[in-house]
């Protein structure tokens, strides 16, 4: 049965990893994959006025950006690996967002690429894959 | 503009630069004042003029009563709203598909951090120490009223906004004046929003620039000992700079951070020095009802009481003012009505709390001596405020009143006081960057004039003791407000029909919660 394989991507090594891992995943089980681009944002980070008032155009600016520059370029990459892909652009924190991509889509599996932050600045900032690995509701691969 | 003439200009903004940071800027300071006060003197007069045989400013009846009408007129909307503000802040009605844009709560903490400052700590102190505890009951409730007037004018600052191709949006009362006027067929909104942006230029250099430089300045030399002042004003007006011309993005988003935090852990420290002396709460409370409705011995008993509670309100948060119909109209959403609902949270936090922690803790340690023997307050020499066990009033009395259980606290007020006068600055320099860009245009060259210009007055604000001049820009603050309200007055009834539609779609579920 062919499942759905939500991808975090971001356009680093190490989510280049986890694409291409998951795309030979993929191509022996059958599968399809959903490549994921979560851009950081909180509801409740502060603003100047000028940078409120620009945030519209911004926000607009970042999604297109975010699809010629990432989204594209993927979607034909595992096009050409002979795997059926969509792809979802969303805001908001990293984890959380994909693990509502997971749900939403009826997905199977996470893939993603982790930092490999040790020691100090993961204590303090944590870091995606371990937030992801407690809270997902699905498996989830951490690709090193 | 032409390139010609801005360079002109900047030439001799340039001049004026240098010639005031020679060392006779003493007599440049004389200069100016006299020039101000000849000049502007019967329109500051006029502003702050007594309704005749009392010592009631007219200019706070005129707020008070605006905030009244829109009270009854809009059925209680501060109580029947508040949950539903609340709700909207936490983001249950926001799409989100929308995540990335700009959030109710975003605009509500911007908007704040324009109006929590001085008003608060100084402002407050003055209130207390002149018209007693009694000024704290009439202070709650002129915020509790001002929540309608904040409500009306941000409805319709976001509904009559402008937006343009490229997705940035411009707003305010100039707007609701030309376009909402415009829509009902009445006459005059283009004169009123001419004068608004006048006012709200001139108001922008003083009350929301020179005055906020002025303070911080007095309160940084309060604590490390008497220095220049042109040396804190030209350290702040570089640092304006850098923020709204360079787009320096770190200095304001660091200042954006740190205010809501100090604002906090303003609210939290006089939390903590009230519930230590708990005992005290039930007496302060006491002291509050009584002085607002009988005589405390407070200087003009309980009308001087409800005069200056009325007064430093209306001062604080800035409600019938037009200044945050600026900031609300920038956010991005489709129903208007929701910014107003948000908007008249800030009435409630700004004076219904902070400003009410501030009377608080001035009571509860005791700060306002009063006579052993009768238990009335016992006035200083000259009879104009009530004697305080430090001698203090102003900032200085709220500085005494929290270090008296904490003494550290004093250095935490005077970074406080500094941070909010700054983000008080970069707020009131886009308010008035709006009027400016309303009346001559939106342009780079003529956006970067207003800017220099802006900073030119920050460093001058801390600089000089300007008296008229200050003077002056707190008079343009309240003529915003003169004609912001008889706007408000004409277009009540759009926000009426916007804000039965919008409740009567919330009832029937048209509108749904996303979390």
């Amino acid at each position: 049965m062919s499942r759905k394989i939500v991808v975090g991507y971001d356009g680093s090594a190490a989510s280049q990893r986890a694409l291409d891992f998951a795309i030979t995943r993929a191509t022996a089980q059958g599968d399809s994959i959903i490549i994921a681009h979560v851009l950081e944002w909180s509801p409740y980070s502060f603003l100047t006025p000028s940078e409120i008032e620009e945030r519209h155009k911004r926000r607009k600016e970042e999604l297109d950006r975010a699809e010629t520059a990432i989204i594209t370029p993927m979607m034909k990459k595992v096009e050409a690996a002979g795997v059926p892909v969509t792809s979802t652009l969303k805001y908001g924190h990293i984890a959380d967002t994909l693990c509502k991509i997971a749900e939403d889509e009826g997905a199977a599996l996470i893939f993603i690429g982790r930092m490999g932050q040790s020691g100090l600045s993961s204590r303090i900032f944590g870091s995606v894959a371990g937030t992801l690995a407690q809270v997902s509701p699905v498996p989830v691969t951490i690709v090193p | 503009m032409t390139q010609r003439a801005f360079t002109l200009t900047a030439t001799g903004l340039a001049a004026t630069l240098a010639a005031a940071s020679s060392a006779a800027a003493q007599g440049l300071d004389e200069k100016i004042n006299e020039v101000f006060a000849s000049s502007t003197g019967w329109f500051v007069s006029f502003i702050f003029s007594n309704f005749p045989g009392t010592s009631f400013p007219w200019i706070v009846g005129w707020l008070v009563i605006a905030a009244f009408i829109f009270t009854i007129y809009f059925g209680l909307i501060q109580a029947r709203a508040f949950p539903h503000a609340i709700a909207l802040v936490k983001g249950n009605y926001s799409d989100p598909n929308d995540a990335g844009e700009v959030s109710h709560f975003q605009a509500l903490a911007t908007a704040l951090s324009g109006t929590v400052g001085l008003g608060n700590i100084a402002g407050v102190a003055v209130a207390v120490g002149i018209g007693g505890p009694g000024a704290t009951f009439w202070m709650i409730l002129a915020g509790l009223l001002g929540m309608a007037t904040k409500f009306t004018e941000c409805t319709l600052g976001v509904k009559y906004r402008n937006e343009f191709e490229d997705g940035h949006v411009s707003g305010g009362p100039m707007y609701y004046m030309t376009k909402g006027f415009a829509e009902r067929g009445v006459g005059g909104g283009k004169i009123l929003a001419v004068l608004f942006a006048i006012f709200c230029i001139l108001g922008s250099f003083g009350g929301g620039n020179m005055f906020q430089s002025n303070q911080a300045h007095a309160q940084i030399a309060n604590v490390v000992g008497d220095y220049p002042g042109w040396i804190t004003g030209l350290v702040f007006a570089l640092v304006v700079f850098l923020v709204i011309v360079g787009g320096l993005k770190s200095i304001a988003s660091v200042t954006e951070k740190v205010v809501p935090f100090m604002g906090v852990l303003y609210v939290l420290t006089a939390l903590v020095i009230i519930l230590i002396n708990f005992d005290q709460i039930g007496n302060a409370f006491g002291q509050i009802f009584r002085g607002a409705f009988t005589w405390d011995g407070a200087v003009g008993g309980a009308i001087g009481a409800l005069i200056q509670g009325f007064r430093r309100a209306a001062f604080s948060n800035e409600a019938g003012v037009g200044s945050a119909a600026i900031a609300h109209s920038a956010v991005r959403t489709k129903e208007p009505i929701t910014e107003g609902f948000v908007s008249l949270l800030e009435p409630f936090i700004d004076t219904v709390v902070i400003c009410t922690m501030t009377a608080l803790v001035i009571i509860i340690t005791g700060q306002l001596v009063t006579d052993p023997e009768t238990g009335m307050f016992v006035l200083n020499e000259a009879g104009t405020a009530i004697q305080t066990v430090s001698g203090n009033s102003g900032v200085a009395l709220t500085s005494a009143a929290f270090s008296e259980t904490f003494g550290w606290f004093r250095y935490i007020l005077a970074v406080a006081v500094v941070l909010f006068a700054f983000s008080t600055m970069i707020s009131w320099s886009y308010y008035g960057l709006k009027a400016w860009t309303f009346l001559f245009g939106e342009g780079q060259t003529k956006e970067l004039l207003f800017k220099i210009i802006f900073c030119v007055f920050t460093w001058i604000g801390a600089a000089a003791s300007l008296g008229p001049v200050i003077d002056f820009s707190d008079a343009m603050i309240f003529a915003m407000a003169v004609v912001n309200i008889i706007a408000l007055y004409v277009l009540m009834p759009v926000v009426k029909r916007e804000m039965e539609s919008y409740l009567g779609r919330l009832r029937s579920g048209e509108i749904r919660r996303f979390k």
